[in-house]
């Protein structure tokens, strides 16, 4: 059976393909990739628990664990909800169903999907499938290190400033961070609600695409969705004339962007002008230079709301209180972990009496800044193109002790969350033999021209992205 | 940017955190060094700028008003650390 399906490189379309022609059943497709998380995640920990309900035709797909199965543990990688068993499904998690896929399991996250190197688990780090002594990235690393690794044809993420995207990058694998509101995020653990997004992670573009039409459309479960303006369209150009390009000035001139992902990144700028793209300059200087701060200000101050839920009350564990403040504050000290924490603090601090108008209020008027300056930039381009993180992946434990160093992973893909805009990460070369992304942002619900350009770069890039460790 | 050790205190208090006093204390230096990090949009005058609170420029989402179950007990029930007949039970408020 494992000499028909080579998980390390069958993409999700391949997997219908075999499993719809009779060439392999769905039970041993799902059979083939709990074999390979039998393998490989003991050293990966790329999943926090996998489950067995392959059944007719379908195809499997791993969830991070801040999307809630019916029935199936869902920790958002806290301790404050361990042994919680959700009640309902997600609105994503049932359009998987609906649409044939089943639940291969669940993904390592940060601790509600705040940080940027799966560090924050309270359940250990998941490790980087190109090298383990390094991070997948995060928060989605689990999700992204899975599909790498050959554990799941693909994966469901979610990324609030980059948790899709660069795990993607880091990973080299493509992941998109859909517009704001195209898809539901009903039954989705709350980290920041204004910038929240669910998205899929897979190993090209055209199944991102696919994972995408399924998931994404208006959901009345919640108020911020809206329908797409058209159909999904998978694609198939392998030429982008007529496509303008803008480079922003500010996201390639960033000291911290390594050489080597600068190298890559201006290769494939070149391929991209040799595809018949129009390549220009661009200027978005409020978005790097405050979109940090306003995105730390704002997602922070939604998390100390959004997480205040967790009390001991209705669901996860409980410590003991001789008074009912006591016990909530117990539980939540003892529940959460200390990046929780430290953003619960600092967005508390944000929105309390006193500093409201200087911290959070400032920041949401920074924020209409930088939708506007984005605006500006796509009256003359239609996407835009830099690195997505500015650093091949680090080691493990490299970042964990600095907040801000860590914080600093996302400079590149936090502008345009704060815009609602979408991303797409494609892997776009080698840095010291590791991959290396190149991130794509167009304006709201332009999804199918990311996936046009996207496609046909990484087709005239052909890079194998099977990590050579993994290769047999 | 600096926050004293009473500020993080009564931050705490608000956000129903009972830090231990080695947490209090390192917290007090990293909220430190990251709001003078984020207090960076001060540099800015927005005084006639609005704020931005939602990226969407969504209106009203109506939904029509029809009656449907809500969750059983059994399952609203499913998680709770205490539950007392159809309540969760709690330590006194007191």
């Amino acid at each position: 059976m494992s000499a028909i399906v080579d998980t390390l490189r069958l993409t999700a379309e391949e997997a219908i393909g075999l499993v719809e022609r009779g060439d392999v059943s769905a039970t041993e497709l799902h059979a083939a990739y709990l074999d390979a998380i039998e393998e490989r995640d003991a050293e990966l920990h790329a999943y926090l628990r996998t489950v067995d309900e392959a059944d007719g035709t379908s195809i499997p797909i791993a969830l991070k664990d801040v999307i809630s199965t019916k029935g199936v543990e869902t920790t958002a990688g806290s301790k404050i909800l361990s042994g919680y068993v959700p009640v309902f499904d997600a609105t994503v998690a049932t359009r998987c169903r609906d649409a044939g896929l089943t639940l291969l399991g669940k993904t390592n996250t940060d601790e509600f999907a705040m940080g940027s190197s799966t560090e924050n688990s309270a359940f250990g780090p998941s490790r980087n499938p190109w090298d383990p002594s390094l991070v997948p990235g995060g928060s989605g690393g689990g999700t992204s290190a899975a599909v790498t690794a050959g554990l799941a044809p693909w994966g469901l993420g979610s990324d609030t400033g980059g948790s899709i995207k660069q795990p993607s990058a880091l990973c080299g694998n493509v992941g998109l961070r859909p517009t704001y509101g195209t898809v539901s995020r009903y039954g989705v653990v709350a980290f920041a609600s204004s910038l929240d997004q669910v998205g899929p992670v897979a190993k090209n573009v055209r199944d991102v695409a696919l994972l995408y039409s399924i998931i994404a459309g208006r959901d009345p479960e919640d108020s911020t969705t809206v329908e797409l303006p058209g159909a999904v369209v998978l694609p198939q150009e392998d030429r982008l004339e007529g496509l303008r390009v803008g480079v922003p000035r500010q996201a390639t001139e960033l000291e911290a962007i390594e050489p080597g992902v600068r190298a890559a990144f201006d290769v494939a700028l070149t391929r991209l002008e040799e595809l018949g793209a129009e390549v220009g300059e661009c200027e978005l200087p409020r978005a790097f230079d405050y979109g940090i701060a306003c995105y730390y200000l704002i997602a922070t101050a939604e998390a100390s709301s959004n997480l205040a839920r967790y009390d001991g009350v209705r669901y996860g564990p409980r410590s003991e209180g001789t008074t009912y403040r006591e016990m909530v504050e117990r539980t939540r000290d003892e529940g959460f972990g200390d990046e929780p924490k430290r953003r619960i603090m600092l967005g508390t601090y944000a929105l309390s009496a006193g500093y409201y108008d200087a911290y959070y209020g400032q920041a949401q008027k920074v924020r209409t800044l930088i939708v506007r300056e984005h605006a500006d930039v796509f009256g003359r381009f239609d996407v835009l193109a830099t690195p997505t993180s500015p650093t091949v992946a680090f080691p493990i434990g490299h970042k964990a002790a600095d907040p801000l160093a860590m914080y600093a992973c996302d400079l590149l893909t936090i502008p345009s969350c704060l815009a609602g805009l979408p991303g797409l990460n494609v892997p776009c070369g080698f840095s010291e033999g590791l991959p290396v992304g190149l991130q794509l942002i167009g304006p709201q619900l332009s999804e199918n021209t990311l996936f046009r350009a996207g496609h046909a770069l990484e087709r005239s890039l052909g890079l194998d992205l099977v990590p050579e460790r993994l290769r047999t | 940017m600096s926050i004293s050790r009473d500020q993080v205190l009564h931050v705490a208090r608000l956000a129903r955190l009972d830090l231990s006093d080695d947490e209090v204390e390192r917290l007090t230096a990293e909220l430190a060094a990251i709001l003078d990090a984020v207090s960076k949009v001060s540099e800015l005058d927005l005084a006639e700028v609005p704020p931005t609170s939602h990226p969407l420029a969504l209106v009203n989402a109506w939904a029509e008003d029809v009656p449907r179950d809500s969750l059983a007990l059994g399952d609203v029930f499913a998680n709770a650390p205490a539950r007392e007949g159809d309540s969760f039970r709690v330590p006194p408020t007191g």
